[in-house]
């Protein structure tokens, strides 16, 4: 078994206009900008895809990553926490003149879907959010004498993740706090894409050390010293 | 002197409540402030909610490494014992009872507990972040806050007239004139400045304070 493609732009060939898609990450961190940059490039050549949904804590920063695919206008809707950054002039423009939706979900509970969604549980519970308007019009209930919100689980067609080490079999470590939603993001989609640092063979990994195991993971390719989210912002860089 | 605490003050105030070993997170912006004040011989381990235990401070400009940043996207460094983990692991510490204390800034707090801090109204992006689940789970879930908005309106109300982050789930107030627990749905006045009367303190309370026979002096060092 061997899950590597040769290249960016085939490794995101088979994402589709209107799919739900899983951007791993939170800020900076766990960005993975060369997929999400080949995608752009697709679109930018051919049209698609387009009218996505895309999962992400955040909801882009400055000129690149998710914010350039917002500007690109390849983004219906928002699935996120916190839709504000350091620079979030392609969100929140594209969001006051009514051309992107938002579903804002707290941070907790949009991981807990991601995790339901990844282990086959379509609802549970949670205090999160129990008497705010984010519980509005869901299922409520008592257990143990206190008061739960219900929410469901949360899937995706493709995820798009960074990895620190993969190896042949999709095996992953991340590096740091980049590792966040994508080992949840990674169980929760149909077709998990993954750009990695270094790809080794099987067995180079020591099987106590993987994060995420390979059955989560559908294709890898490697990008070696791959752009930081942050560092580009604070470069000032811009893509398309 | 002066005639309220400052923020770095406040947030004096409440690291002084925090015990050695204490699992504690701390809401971003202000809140990150407490961190600096443990008293000596005491160590906390912070939480930060993108999934790391135990860090410690910001790195000097240059050496920042963006892949290790708070809840706050700012770089922070690990200290000895740090672990990373995924969100749900650390959501699960948060909402299943695992942190000893967690500190948020607030725009309203109401004597039944009810924090209002996330949102200033319809106007603009909404954006929650963790605040909704950060207010429940924590042994104890206290705020800091200046103790009435710049205009001089109370910001310690009888009701939250902002959306709500969560109900019943703050225990403790620090503010610039007072230290005040939440008990049984009333605000009881645990410490005030010294130079200020009960009554002073009333009069820019939005709801009637319990006053024990005992009422402690919020002093604090002259800070930075």
């Amino acid at each position: 078994m061997n899950k590597t493609v040769e290249s960016l732009a085939a490794s995101v060939i088979d994402i589709e206009s209107g799919m739900t898609l899983m951007i791993g990450g939170f800020g900076g961190a766990g960005a993975p900008i060369e997929l999400i940059h080949a995608l752009i490039d697709r679109f930018i050549a051919t049209g698609s895809p387009r009218n996505l949904t895309v999962v992400n804590n955040n909801a882009g920063n400055g000129r690149i990553g998710i914010a350039a695919m917002i500007d690109a206008g390849m983004v219906a809707k928002m699935v996120c926490s916190f839709p504000r950054s350091s620079d979030p002039r392609a969100f929140t423009e594209k969001y006051l003149a009514g051309e992107i939706a938002l579903e804002l979900v707290p941070q907790g509970t949009l991981a807990e879907r991601i995790r339901a969604g990844g282990a086959g549980i379509p609802a549970f519970y949670t205090p999160a959010s129990f008497g705010t308007d984010l519980a509005e019009g869901k299922p409520t209930a008592e257990f143990d004498g206190r008061m739960y919100v219900q929410e469901r689980w949360l899937k995706a067609d493709a995820a798009l993740l960074k990895a620190e080490l993969a190896d042949t079999m999709g095996n992953l470590t991340y590096r740091k706090a980049a590792r966040n939603f994508s080992p949840l993001m990674a169980a929760a989609a149909k077709l998990t894409i993954v750009q990695a640092t270094s790809i080794v063979a099987a067995g180079e990994i020591d099987p106590e050390h993987v994060v995420t195991p390979g059955i989560f993971v559908t294709r890898i390719v490697c990008v070696p010293a791959p752009q930081q989210e942050e560092a580009l912002l604070r470069a000032g860089a811009a893509y398309a | 002197m002066r005639t309220k605490l400052s923020n770095a003050q406040i947030a004096w105030r409440a690291a002084q409540d925090i015990e050695d070993g204490a699992y504690v997170n701390l809401g971003i912006g202000f809140p990150e402030m407490v961190a600096k004040f443990q008293p000596r011989g005491r160590q906390a381990i912070f939480h930060t909610e993108n999934g790391i235990l135990n860090f410690g401070e910001n790195p000097p400009a240059g050496e920042e490494d963006w892949d290790l940043i708070n809840a706050g996207k700012r770089a922070v460094t690990l200290r000895p014992g740090a672990a990373f983990f995924h969100h749900a692991d650390s959501f699960g510490m948060v909402r299943g009872g695992h942190l000893d204390i967690a500190i948020l800034g607030t725009y309203e707090v109401a004597e039944t507990g009810d924090l209002a801090n996330w949102s200033t109204g319809p106007k603009g992006v909404p954006a929650v972040g963790g605040a909704m689940d950060l207010v429940h789970g924590a042994r104890r879930v206290a705020v800091i806050t200046d103790h009435v908005t710049k205009d001089g309106r109370p910001k310690l109300m009888k009701r939250c007239s902002l959306p709500l982050t969560g109900i019943a789930c703050v225990t403790r107030v620090y503010t610039s004139l007072a230290v005040i627990d939440i008990e049984n749905a009333r605000f009881v006045l645990r410490e005030k400045l010294p130079g200020m009367s009960v009554d002073e303190v009333q009069a820019v309370t939005g709801a009637e304070l319990v006053i024990p026979s005992r009422i402690g002096d919020l002093v604090a060092p002259e800070l930075q």
